[in-house]
């Protein structure tokens, strides 16, 4: 049985921990909870962009953006597997969220205002989760870590998508072009929000764990690496005139607000509530289904 | 024959856009991704027939005026309460099979759709095992019986009856449209029309 | 009832463990199944399997030295380089 000390090294020398094996309790409680609002977040993720669903302008881009949520919904399927195997039933999960009690991440507690948003959402939004989930494919628990690999696979191609979409803005009409330009400027600020305040990883928890085997700005640092020159090259420009990349490879931002994280995480955002609400009364109103077809 | 086919591209369209609303919201995840996908199945279909029928389908799909939509009534309707999509589904698929199997004997096209469909009608059949007896979804069935009749030409309806097990009824005809088709148009062409007509996307 | 769904990626290849789903039976389980696992034909085959249905095993007893039984327990680079050395001077 347990030696929090001994599985503490034991993680951290790599070490994988299967469903059935003795852990902290703390190392339990923080999984669920990181492993849930991952969850949450898929799930929460989907409601901006089905807006666009049923707005999409050609056929193309309909099946496109259905096939992403689609797999949004799917990777929420087995996200809350996995915590439902650590021992949370789902309907407490989806009881927990939308009742605010649990989180999910920033930006889906923003509205989308254009078609603008689908492809800065797809393109961006998706690549700066990407670079999270690729580095909790090392994550120690063996069950996130091994569905990880479907959900990066699945997001590969939302960013095709998402480029694709801008793409075809930025060499279309200067309208088209605008659209693209003024969602960036509403997205930047929680874009750079997302990976969470510049904890040292050794101060972290969930790196401590090696739940997470990646620090916040080391996220940061990698999203802007890869991406900010394929956004300037566009002929696009980020709305941040501090944004700039050192001579030793480190990118210089304004300071994102903090503030606005903290308050929009707790349940504060534009869109929180209207959307939380929205899950609930489908929960509701399709309870005797799941009542009908999963009792036994 | 295309006023068929385009009367079945646009029942397939415009369900596929019914069904694909369910995305994200349905009653559990694991039939949120099968009935997403059986919804980008539809605008598959869809999307196959508009191009036999024409060189732009994007334009044939999205362009025309309401009036000139030969889509069916029943696939108007928003039902975004699971019994009647459901059931709605079910006798989608039972109707459309028979319409089908009609056209594959000049479509090969149909064929190819044909095979897709087994996943439809397994999925359909499912659903209808597990709540035939349960009075939302009776009800639902009941109610959309007169729609579904009018997806299919006169002469195949004594076949849907026999097959549903209801008895054939006064149906609610193609060639009229409901008052839902126009705002669902509206929506899905809100976009595209917020271009020039040619511009990429 | 929780489905364990192992996938075969192609024919020849081995089922691997995939993930599982909560479904009423197994006629549930393969609907959702497929679309989870094969739209995007990842999958030709799945094998479907109640969680209840699978006996687990673990733990062995590695007590006593049975190096035999593991590459490990066969250092043959000594005599080879030595019957080589052997081979080479009679040809000599």
């Amino acid at each position: 049985m347990g030696d929090e000390q001994a599985f503490l090294e034991y993680v951290q020398s790599g070490g994988q921990v299967e469903t059935a094996d003795w852990m902290p309790a703390d190392y339990r409680a923080k999984l669920v909870k990181f492993i849930e609002m991952h969850g949450n977040s898929e799930l929460m993720g989907v409601l901006p962009e089905r807006e666009w669903i049923l707005r999409a302008p050609t056929l193309q881009r309909k099946l496109a953006l259905t096939a992403k949520v689609q797999d949004e919904v799917g990777h929420a399927q087995l996200i809350y597997r996995v915590v439902e195997d650590l021992g949370k039933p789902r309907e407490q999960s989806l009881a927990d969220l939308t009742s605010g009690k649990a989180k999910f991440h920033n930006v889906f507690h923003y509205p989308t205002k254009s078609w603008g948003d689908v492809g800065v959402i797809a393109w961006l939004v998706d690549a700066a989760a990407i670079i999270s989930q690729k580095a909790l494919l090392k994550c120690s628990y063996a069950p996130y870590a091994r569905i990880m690999k479907k959900i990066c696979w699945e997001e590969s191609f939302h960013i095709l998508h998402g480029r694709d979409v801008i793409l075809a803005m930025v060499t279309g009409t200067h309208e088209q072009f605008e659209l693209v330009q003024e969602a960036l400027n509403r997205w930047w600020g929680p874009l750079m929000q997302f990976h969470g305040n510049p904890i040292p990883k050794d101060d972290d928890p969930m790196y401590r764990w090696r739940i997470k085997s990646q620090g916040n700005e080391e996220a940061r640092q990698q999203f802007l690496e890869g991406y900010v020159p394929q956004i300037w090259e566009l002929g696009l420009t980020v709305p941040d005139p501090k944004l700039r990349r050192s001579d030793d490879g480190v990118w210089e931002y304004d300071e994102p607000d903090w503030d606005e994280l903290k308050h929009v995480v707790t349940g504060h955002g534009p869109q929180t509530e209207e959307r939380l609400a929205f899950r609930r009364r489908f929960l509701e109103q399709e309870r005797w289904v799941r009542d009908v077809v999963l009792a036994a | 024959m295309s006023e068929l086919l385009l009367g079945f591209a646009d029942d397939e369209l415009i369900i596929g856009w019914r069904d694909s609303e369910w995305t994200g919201i349905a009653p559990m995840l694991e039939e949120d991704v099968a009935f997403s996908s059986i919804a980008q199945n539809e605008i598959g279909h869809a999307r196959a027939v508009y191009q036999l029928l024409s060189d732009d389908a994007d334009a044939l799909a999205f362009d025309r005026p309401p009036a000139d939509y030969r889509c069916a009534p029943l696939v108007e309707l928003p039902l975004l309460d699971w019994a009647h999509t459901i059931a709605r589904r079910w006798l989608y698929e039972v109707a459309d099979e028979i319409r089908i199997t009609a056209l594959m004997e000049e479509l090969p096209l149909a064929a190819k759709i044909n095979r897709e469909e087994a996943y439809h009608r397994m999925h359909a059949e499912m659903w209808h095992e597990r709540l035939r007896d349960e009075p939302r979804f009776r009800a639902a069935v009941e109610e959309l019986w007169p729609y579904t009749l009018g997806v299919l030409l006169p002469e195949q309806r004594e076949e849907l009856a026999a097959r549903v097990g209801l008895d054939e009824v006064s149906a609610v005809e193609r060639g009229m449209h409901t008052d839902e088709l126009e705002p669902l148009l509206e929506e899905m062409t809100m976009v595209r029309r917020s271009a020039p007509v040619g511009a990429q996307w | 009832m929780i489905f364990e769904v192992f996938r075969q990626e192609r024919k020849g290849r081995p089922f691997e463990h995939a993930g599982s789903l909560v479904a009423p039976d197994a006629e549930f389980a393969e609907a959702w199944a497929r679309e989870q696992y094969g739209r995007r034909g990842e999958s030709v085959a799945l094998w479907l399997v109640p969680r209840d249905a699978i006996h687990d095993v673990e733990g062995w007893a590695d007590e006593f030295d049975m190096k035999y039984r593991r590459v490990d327990g066969y250092s043959i680079k000594a005599r080879l380089k030595e019957a080589r050395e052997r081979t080479a001077s009679r040809i000599r």
